[in-house]
This record gives C-alpha cells, sequence and structure tokens, in this order.
C-alpha cells in the first residue's frame, strides 16, 4: 500500500442504470481485494467518496449502497460538470478510480428501537438509500419506517424501482423502468446469510411507509403521489415524533425549509440528522475547501444533527 | 562562538551547494527580493524580507500527486513519490519559521501528508534574527518576536552593526549545516546587535473572541470592500494552505497536481449547482480572518498569522489584515 494520501484504486463498472435525466447509478466492483477488504472494514453509511477518472479528475458522491452488501458499492450521481460527464460516458466493463470511505456516518445503532423518518429531495436520496437498506437488512431492530421523498418533475425521482419495492402503493405505473435488467438491489441476498430472494417482495413492502410528492407543474397526468414542496407535504404527512429520529437529504433551500416543520412537528434538534455538500477537494482534511465555521466537513461531517448544524455559521453552508 | 561574515553569505551557500544541499535564499531578482533556489553568481539579500515565503520549498504551488499512463479505454497508475531533495534555506524570517507550526499541523492532523512532510523532513531552516521592521511586521501582536526561531534548525543573530552574523545551531540538522559550512564560518567573538521591535498593534485573544460571536457583523462589508479577490495575500502567507487538485493531460499520460488556491476566489465554494455559500468578496475575507484567528485556533491551538505582513505589502488594494485584528480588538490605552 502507498502512504499517498490522494491515491485512489481502480473499480470497474458492473452495471449501470439510468435514474433520471443525466442522472446514473454504477454498480462498482473492486479490482484490488485489499482496498477492498480495507474499505468494509471502515464503511458505514454516510460516508462518502472520490469517484474519478484520470484525465478529468475526481468527484465527491456519497456511497449509496449498505454496507451489508459487500460484494460492491453504488454510486448515483447527476452529471453537472467535467467530471461527472467523463464518468457518465464510462460503460460497463471499464474502469474507474475511487479513494474513501471518508467522512462521518450516521449513528444507525443508537437508533435502534426507535421509529425513523426519511426526508429526501432530488439527486439527495443517494445518501438515504444506503442508509435505508442497511434499516431494511436488519428490519427488526427498529420501530416504524416512513419515508418522505419528492423531486421537480416524475421524471426526476430517483431509484423508481426501489420506490415501488418500498412503496406497496406506487403512485404511477413508471413504464419500462425496470427492463433494464439491472437487478434491483433489495432483490440480492443479503450478505448476513439469512436472507434469501423471497425476503424481498418485488411488490410492495408494507413495512415502509412512503410519500412521494412533486414540485407543483411537476406532475404527470397519471400521477397519484402528492403535488407539493417536500416541507408541505411533510407538514400534510405529519408524522409523529413520539421515539423517533428524522434524517433529511437535500439541496440547502429544502434543508433550511424542512428544519423549521420537523421543528413544529415537535422533534429536537438532537434527534434531526442532515448532511452537508460543501465543495470538497481532498477529503481528508488538507485543502482546506470544505471549512466551515470551526468544521472540516470532510472530517466532521458529512453528517450532522441539527443541533450541531444550528451552530455553524448559516452563511458558510 | 561561531562567525558568519556578511560578506562570505555567498561562500555559505556555495559549501552547502557542494556538500549536496539544494539552497534556497533571499535573492535579488529584477529588483525585488524572493525566496529562490539558489545558484551561483545570484546575490543573496540576507536581511532582506522577501516577497514570497519559504513555504514554496515545502508546499511548492505546484506539485504532482498522482500519475497515469492511459491506454485504451483504461489508466494504469504510476508510482509517485515526493519530490524531496536535501533542502537547506537560508536566512528565513522568525515569522517564516513560525509557520512552520501551522503547516505541520494541517498535514499532520488525523492523516499524514507524504508530500509535505518528505520535504519537511528534507529541509533545514536556518533563521536570520531581524535587527530592523517595516510598518507592516507585526509579529509581536501574535506571539512571535523578531529575535526567535522556533521551528528553525539554526538561528544566526546579527552582530557587530551588521557586519558579522552569530551562528548558533539548533538542531542536528542546523549542526550538520553548519558542519558543512566549512571555512566559510570562522570561530571568534562578536556583539550581537539589537533585535527590531515592531509594535504590537492588537491583542489576538480579544480579537478571537470578537470573531466568534460576529459571523454576521455589518463591519465585514466595510473591511473587505476594497478587496480585489487577487489571491495575491493567501499566496504569498508563509501559513496559507489551501489547495485545489486538478488533473491535466495528453491523450497517453495524465497527472493530477496540487495547485494553491485562496479562499479570496469566488470559484473556491461554488458548487455545482450553482450555490455559492461565499457568494461575495465579504463573506470570503471574513473567511480569511475567521479562518487564522478563530476557526485554527480552535482546532488547534495556535494562529494561523504569523505576522509577516506580506499581504499588506502586497495587497494592491490597501487591504491590511493587522489594521482589520486592530479595528475589532482596540487595545485600551495601549
Ligand atoms: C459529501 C457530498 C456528497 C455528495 N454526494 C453526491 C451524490 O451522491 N450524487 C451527486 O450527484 N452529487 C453528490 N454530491 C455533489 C457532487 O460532488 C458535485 O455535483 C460534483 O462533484 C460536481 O460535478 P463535476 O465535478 O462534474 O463539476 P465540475 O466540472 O467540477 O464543476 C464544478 C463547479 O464549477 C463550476 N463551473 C464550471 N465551469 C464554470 C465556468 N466557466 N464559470 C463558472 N463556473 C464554472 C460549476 O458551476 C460547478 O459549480 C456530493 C457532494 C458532497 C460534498
Ligand atoms: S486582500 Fe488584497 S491581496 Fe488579498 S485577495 Fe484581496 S485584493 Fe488580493
Ligand atoms: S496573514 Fe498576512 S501577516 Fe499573517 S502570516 Fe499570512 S501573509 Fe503574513
Ligand atoms: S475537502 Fe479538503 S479539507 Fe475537506
Amino acid at each position: 500500500m502507498t502512504d499517498n494520501l490522494y491515491q485512489p484504486t481502480t473499480l470497474r463498472i458492473a452495471d449501470s442504470r439510468d435514474e433520471a435525466p443525466d442522472v446514473r447509478t454504477f454498480r462498482l466492483e473492486f479490482t484490488d481485494s485489499g482496498y477492498r477488504s480495507e474499505f468494509f472494514r471502515r464503511y458505514r453509511v454516510g460516508m462518502f467518496g472520490l469517484y474519478g477518472l484520470p484525465g478529468a479528475g475526481e468527484s465527491v458522491f456519497c456511497v449509496a449502497s449498505p454496507p451489508t452488501r459487500t460484494d460492491h458499492i453504488e454510486c448515483t450521481f447527476r452529471k453537472a460538470g467535467r467530471v461527472t460527464s467523463a464518468l457518465q460516458d464510462r460503460e460497463i466493463g471499464q474502469t474507474i478510480s475511487f479513494r474513501g470511505p471518508y467522512g462521518n456516518s450516521f449513528p444507525v445503532d443508537s437508533w435502534k428501537g426507535r421509529d425513523l423518518l426519511f426526508i429526501a429531495g432530488g439527486i439527495a436520496l443517494p445518501p438515504l438509500r444506503s442508509v435505508i437498506w442497511n434499516i431494511l437488512d436488519r428490519r427488526a431492530d427498529f420501530g416504524k419506517v416512513a419515508i418522505v421523498y419528492g423531486a421537480r418533475t416524475v421524471a426526476d425521482l430517483v431509484y423508481k424501482q426501489e420506490l415501488a419495492e418500498w412503496g406497496g402503493r406506487i403512485p404511477t405505473a413508471y413504464g419500462g423502468g425496470t427492463s433494464s435488467g439491472y437487478p434491483s438491489v433489495g432483490r440480492l441476498p443479503t450478505a448476513n446469510g439469512g436472507g434469501t430472494s423471497s425476503g424481498y417482495p418485488s411488490v410492495g413492502r408494507k413495512d415502509v411507509d412512503l410519500t412521494l410528492t412533486v414540485d407543483p407543474g411537476g406532475e404527470t397526468p397519471d400521477w397519484k403521489g402528492k403535488i407539493a414542496f417536500v416541507p408541505t407535504a411533510l407538514k400534510e404527512s405529519a408524522p409523529s415524533s413520539e421515539n423517533c429520529t428524522a434524517v433529511v437529504c437535500g439541496p440547502p433551500i429544502m434543508i433550511k425549509l424542512t428544519m423549521p416543520v420537523l421543528r413544529g412537528l415537535g422533534f429536537e434538534p438532537k434527534d434531526i440528522y442532515t448532511t452537508l455538500e460543501n465543495r470538497m477537494k481532498c477529503g481528508v482534511g488538507k485543502c482546506g475547501r470544505c471549512n466551515a465555521g470551526g468544521v472540516y466537513v470532510c472530517k466532521d461531517g458529512p453528517v450532522f444533527t441539527l443541533e450541531q448544524f444550528q451552530s455553524l455559521p448559516q452563511g458558510d453552508l | 562562538m561561531k562567525l558568519l561574515d556578511r560578506s562570505k553569505s555567498t561562500d555559505f551557500a556555495a559549501a552547502l551547494a557542494a556538500a549536496g544541499y539544494r539552497v534556497a535564499a533571499p535573492v535579488s531578482d529584477g529588483g525585488l527580493v524572493r525566496i529562490k533556489e539558489w545558484a551561483p553568481g545570484a546575490e543573496i539579500a540576507a536581511s532582506e524580507m522577501p516577497l514570497n515565503s519559504m513555504k514554496d520549498f515545502l508546499f511548492p504551488r505546484t506539485e504532482v500527486i498522482g500519475r497515469w499512463t492511459l491506454e485504451g479505454d483504461g489508466f494504469a497508475s504510476q508510482d509517485v513519490r515526493p519530490d524531496a531533495p536535501k533542502t537547506a534555506v537560508l536566512f528565513a524570517k522568525p515569522c517564516d519559521a513560525a509557520a512552520l507550526a501551522v503547516l505541520d499541523a494541517v498535514f499532520n492532523w488525523d492523516c499524514k501528508d507524504c508530500f509535505y512532510n518528505a520535504k519537511r523532513d528534507a529541509a533545514a531552516v536556518a533563521v536570520l534574527a531581524c535587527g530592523s521592521a517595516d510598518e507592516h511586521c507585526f509579529c509581536t501582536s501574535v506571539g512571535g518576536s523578531p529575535g526567535e526561531a522556533h521551528g528553525a534548525d539554526l538561528l544566526f543573530r546579527p552582530a557587530d552593526g551588521g557586519l558579522r552574523m552569530i551562528v548558533e545551531p539548533l538542531t542536528a540538522k542546523g549542526k550538520a549545516l553548519a558542519d558543512a559550512a566549512g571555512s566559510a564560518l570562522s570561530e571568534g567573538q562578536a556583539q550581537a546587535d539589537p533585535i527590531a521591535r515592531p509594535a504590537e498593534r492588537f491583542d489576538p485573544g480579544k480579537a478571537s473572541a470578537w470573531l466568534a460571536s460576529n459571523f454576521e457583523s455589518p463591519l465585514w462589508k466595510e473591511l473587505s470592500l476594497p478587496c480585489l479577490g487577487c489571491g495575491a495575500c493567501a499566496y504569498a502567507c508563509p501559513a496559507c494552505h489551501c489547495f485545489d487538485i486538478q488533473d491535466e493531460g495528453s491523450r497517453s499520460e495524465s497527472v493530477r497536481c496540487r495547485n494553491w488556491d485562496s479562499c479570496g476566489f469566488g470559484l473556491f465554494t461554488l458548487h455545482a449547482g450553482g450555490h455559492n455559500p461565499r457568494a461575495d468578496q465579504s463573506a470570503r475575507w471574513r473567511q480569511r480572518m475567521m479562518h487564522k484567528f478563530s476557526y485554527f485556533p480552535q482546532r488547534f491551538g495556535r494562529l494561523a498569522c504569523t505576522g509577516c505582513g506580506r499581504c499588506a505589502r502586497l495587497c494592491q488594494a490597501g487591504m491590511d489584515i493587522a489594521r482589520a485584528c486592530a479595528r475589532i480588538s482596540p487595545r485600551e490605552n495601549a
């Protein structure tokens, strides 16, 4: 192993799926088994990695697959510029570079026995997806699981296949979305051996309460979900804050508007978690890019409680 | 005591070069003085304050941290090692040596940066105490002193009215420098000259305290108004350490470089989605002050400014970080 902090390993694209316009998921396999075991020794949900292509550069995405699936990792990302465009040009069988996992994680174990409420907007479902599958893979440890997920338009909703699985009563048919042959992660055997494919009903599970919403104007004629911004949809579904932990991921503006709604529902700042997406370069607390208030988001984050979030200077977020 | 005649400064550099050191020293360069790699013929300006700081030799403005050959649709990683020749930095300033503790902290907390550390380990730093200071020097306001050599391996004290220097090795690396100097050094007696005494301009504790509770102060607009966002202050600063990572390449090879960056640039925090937390220059200049006098001390227990004054000397817009600190932490009756 090299002592060069910035030296990435190589991952092979095992599968690829288009989620929404410009949004793609890669399933990635380690080509270096040493890096793979070191990765899974350290990986906890919420952590991120630097995915890159020599010649183009590196981009930060969360690891979107849970640590309970150890034969691969997945990332879901939107084409936003130079690096992400170069990555989306890569095809199944080709390689990309990767270093990680970096950052802190969601304290999932401390949530045992509690109800969980996940709230996500747009492309920010990937960091929650790893948590959600991590929870579903050990379903009995937790109470009720509710998900409120929204996007600008119906087309922008990501993980349509899994939404169908989580939702039970899926608001609209996603024509053709499941015909790619890409296996839904939910139908893979779990790593801990107990689960088989039969543990994952392919149509709707009863143990997840999913609310889908799209921004006004983003609906299709057959859309049966809500038509509202995420904070409004959350207010309308009015989940109980009793013995419940809330996790919110989304663009900065959505986070800012969702927090007061959660507080109004009675959630305490220590029971609300979010992730920050400050711009990063090194990922390892050296380059200074992600600095906000006294924290390095790449080291002290990206996961923060609302309590910690409020102590940061809001003008840096 | 060991002495170096000022007229023999170049002989000292030559002796070290002959002993295999890469020698860095303040040299006259087209009317300006810069710390540069010394080459025979270059004129050493030992007591001048160079435009740049010696961080250039530990954390260069651009540095290769990754290399790949590109073949077909794949890439193959090449071994990259730090470029860290044995180096002697001569006649560095006390405030430059003091900044080593800042760089050491950043590049070693939590995980170690091999590129910085290799250069740091290979460098011996010889500081010349300051006999004079200009109106921009303020090391005494930030816990430093023109006569001290914290972080250095060897101290030169000006003596006999500037004619010679008293040579005091402080570490094994410093002793090795003195040993390599050969006949450039002599034994004898000399009278040390008085040390400069720049005025204390503010109380850093008060500045930090003000910063901790004034992120939203309207004063930021006023304090930062002249700033053009050119980044010159950060590049010249011995303690600034932010960097960017960029790939450059051809069809057959690609290198990944880290390059100096600055929180003063608008692109520094711009998200791909268009959101920019530090949307205007006052937010960026506030970050410069906050990082040096509030955030860095909170995490690492020391200021990230050593009072060298380079930023104020260089700024074409008249920005002055010491004046800003004095403004937010007035000294009663001082
Ligand atoms: C912890 C964390 C987790 C994340 N997780 C995810 C994830 O799971 N999925 C995901 O999709 N994203 C995620 N992101 C965001 C993602 O890192 C960025 O969207 C991505 O790195 C940017 O893509 P790029 O490198 O291709 O853009 P770049 O090409 O590097 O563009 C970067 C910036 O440069 C600007 N720019 C480019 N050219 C110009 C110009 N000429 N003038 C002015 N500005 C210009 C762009 O506006 C943009 O802000 C995450 C970020 C963080 C910090
Ligand atoms: S303070 Fe001066 S030197 Fe620094 S970025 Fe602003 S204009 Fe440039
Ligand atoms: S902030 Fe200015 S005075 Fe302080 S160390 Fe940096 S360049 Fe010198
Ligand atoms: S991304 Fe470089 S310090 Fe956080």
